[in-house]
């Protein structure tokens, strides 16, 4: 299977029973996910999309088998929703609430450390667009149809950003293992570093694109761990370079507070790390195109 | 969001941590009222404005008659304080605070921060304060004492101990140190806090520590569950455009070039700002209008950034993905008729129906500028600013 997802993965949808969850299960069901059911505490015995709600997760899990979850839950209780898909025994969650709390996600990942690393759920997000293994399955918000299925296993930061990369590589006729969103939040689930150990460890992808941006030290310690352990070309793009010190731009987490978080840094730190970077956003696919040949 | 100096001295007085006696006023005259009520013969008074560097912009003096107050203060009501960390515009000052001098024997840098390695809450001390943070790190490295909170249990009385014997506080003092320790890790964890910051702490010379100075910086993400925290918000200190988009649900950062960027999504509208300094350009602003793109998003995005009069052209980037770009080009259309703006306009979309909405742009009859790719949407903008504004007459568009 894809690093975090396939065709046959039962996945939940948490606070399914909100119009943009609606939504999305929908067009995750036309993709070919395999949704099975909702969690929304006092709907359960409704429907939607002709897939049950339950009122907990473990009750889900126990009546589903779920393995997956898409958290869909308004930033205040976004957090609590998280903790209750670990402790129902779920193995990978997307989180996509943007606006959580950073003291949450940090008490999110505390709660996470109590089990042990065979039984520990993987979270990706929160604040981000997904996951995508094309072909197979979405577990997210993003526009299925502009990913090809195909070796290029893609991380990055930002949803429409992603967007941009992996519509660049079906216009070149290459198309993606898997796509990952990491989020915009300073405090995430899982890292570029996290991701890419999963990418390194994946037969179907041969090639990886990194796409970060100014704040934070994920992308220096991805830098690190692409030069001890990548084998698999890297291409990497950090968006920011332009954006002044100080200031949030946009995500929580983009800001430029510290040493080595400005983009021209990051940039260097990859390139000296053997990434081959994209000067700009608009070449992104052609440099993967590249090192591919 | 930012709080005022005084406004984080209550706070966190009112978690256990020591300060010197204060007052804060709205005119010279309170302020000298304000320094008789009090008592004593020194006096500090301090600008509150939301920056650092307030000293040495000459924010912050030292006064020894209430008359002295009087006078220094109408010097300061009203006008703009800049420093270091302002910008050139300065920040206005409204307020005074109005403190008693106390005899300090040093002075310490203590800072609480959301580390983001080790995703914790992390304290930074050290024993040379009065300087900024990244003063010390450059000169001072070595006088650094770091400690990351278990999130689980928080900080512990021991932990606080370390950092007081590490800081060289004399053992009679200690407790007095945890209990600041102690109560600005409860302010930062109770109020969802990004930053506390005190420096200098200072330790007096009749043994008491106190925070001299003080600056709170809370999680905006948080504040739908500190309603007292929201209602310190001063909008006097932030910049208009961006409070209005803020309070419009869009998020813009006004920056200092010509060409305005609409963009859906945070990371591809700091591509657009990089891809049009790539192109020649500078960009006038960060906005990022969300994933939908609605045709109301659109038109509330030119009416901002057509509020920066430096704006000479507008570079529209758009990536549709789950709304199609035939949808995305009506609203532009849309905001564009109801609403005509006087500067060369750049339209790039992508994803989803793009052919489409190509078309619809084609045949609006209004004079846009499309554009396929990110690249040669930022050249055209840079090549229509110039043109428009008799730059580089010259240049050819590519």
């Amino acid at each position: 299977m894809s690093i975090f997802l396939d065709h046959e993965t039962p996945v939940l949808v948490q606070g399914i029973t909100g119009k943009m969850a609606r939504f999305h299960t929908k067009e995750m069901l036309e993709y070919g996910t395999n949704v099975v059911g909702g969690v929304v505490p006092g709907k359960g015995g409704e429907t939607v999309e002709s897939v049950p709600v339950f009122n907990t997760m473990k009750e889900a899990v126990a009546e589903t088998g779920a393995k997956a979850t898409l958290v869909f839950v308004p930033p205040p209780a976004a957090a609590d929703s998280i903790m209750e898909a670990a402790d129902a025994g779920i193995r990978y969650c997307v989180c996509i609430t943007d606006g959580i709390p950073a003291q949450d996600m940090i008490r999110v990942k505390r709660y996470m450390y109590r089990y042990p690393k065979e039984r520990r759920m993987i979270l990706t997000g929160p604040n981000c667009a997904g996951t995508i293994s094309p072909g197979k399955a979405m577990l997210g918000i993003m526009p299925g149809h502009i990913y090809l299925p195909g070796h290029v296993g893609i991380v990055g930061r930002s949803g429409t950003l992603g967007y941009e990369a992996a519509a660049q590589l079906k216009e070149l006729g290459l198309g993606v293992s898997t796509s990952v969103g990491i989020g915009g939040d300073p405090i995430n689930g899982s890292s570029f570093r996290d991701v890419l150990e999963h990418f390194q460890n994946d037969d179907d992808t041969h090639a990886i694109c990194l796409i970060g941006e100014i704040g934070g030290p994920q992308e220096a310690e991805a830098a690190e761990y692409i030069r001890d352990h990548v084998t698999k070309p890297v291409v990497a793009y950090v968006a920011g370079l332009t954006a002044p010190k100080g200031r949030t731009m946009g995500h929580a987490g983009a800001i430029i507070s510290a040493f080595g978080e400005s983009a021209s840094e990051k940039v260097e730190i990859l390139a000296a790390a053997g990434v081959t970077m994209a000067e700009n956003p608009a070449v992104i696919g052609a440099t993967v195109a590249r090192v591919l040949q | 969001m930012d709080i005022h100096e005084y406004q984080a001295k209550e706070i966190l007085s009112n978690f256990g941590v020591g300060i010197p006696q204060g007052a804060l006023a709205y005119s010279p005259e309170q302020a000298a009222y304000r320094a008789r009520e009090m008592g004593g013969d020194r006096w500090v008074v301090k600008a509150q404005v939301h920056a650092g560097g307030r000293g040495k912009a000459g924010g912050v003096k030292v006064c020894t008659s209430d008359t002295e107050i009087q006078d220094v203060t109408e010097g300061m009501f009203g006008q703009k304080l800049v420093t270091h960390q302002t910008g050139p515009d300065g920040k206005g000052i409204y307020r005074v605070y109005v403190e008693a001098a106390v005899p300090i024997a040093r002075e310490i840098y203590l800072g609480f921060v959301l580390d983001r390695a080790s995703q914790r809450v992390m304290i930074v001390a050290s024993s040379e304060g009065g300087m900024e943070i990244e003063e010390i790190s450059a000169h001072r490295p070595d006088s650094i004492v770091r400690a990351t909170v278990e999130p689980a249990v928080g900080l512990q009385e021991f932990e606080c101990r370390e950092i007081a014997f590490a800081l060289g506080i004399k053992p009679g003092m200690v407790q007095q140190m945890v209990r600041t320790l102690l109560g600005c890790y409860r302010a930062f964890r109770d109020l969802d806090a990004t930053m506390v910051e005190v420096n200098p702490l200072v330790v007096t010379s009749d043994d008491r520590i106190l925070a001299l100075d003080a600056k709170m910086t809370f999680d905006n993400n948080a504040l739908f569950r500190h309603p007292q925290i929201s209602e310190l918000r001063d909008k006097s200190q932030e910049d208009p455009r961006e409070s209005r988009a803020a309070d419009r649900g869009l998020s813009y950062v006004g920056l200092d070039g010509n060409i305005g960027c609409i963009v859906n999504g945070a990371g591809l509208a700091m591509a657009t700002m990089d891809t049009i300094k790539l192109a020649g350009g500078e960009p006038a602003n960060f906005l990022d209008i969300g994933g939908g793109a609605t045709p109301e998003r659109v038109a509330k995005a030119f009416r901002l950034v057509m509020s920066d009069k430096n704006v000479q052209a507008i570079l529209v980037n758009i990536f549709a993905g789950i709304n199609r770009c035939d949808w995305v080009a009506e609203g532009v259309v849309r905001a564009l008729r109801d609403e005509p703006v006087d500067v060369p306009v750049v339209v790039r979309l992508a994803g989803t129906n793009v052919k489409e909405g190509q078309k619809i742009l084609a045949q609006s009859g209004l004079p846009l500028i499309r554009a396929t790719t990110l690249m040669e949407a930022a050249e055209r903008a840079v090549m229509a600013w110039r043109a428009d504004t008799n730059r580089n007459p010259s240049l050819k568009v590519v």
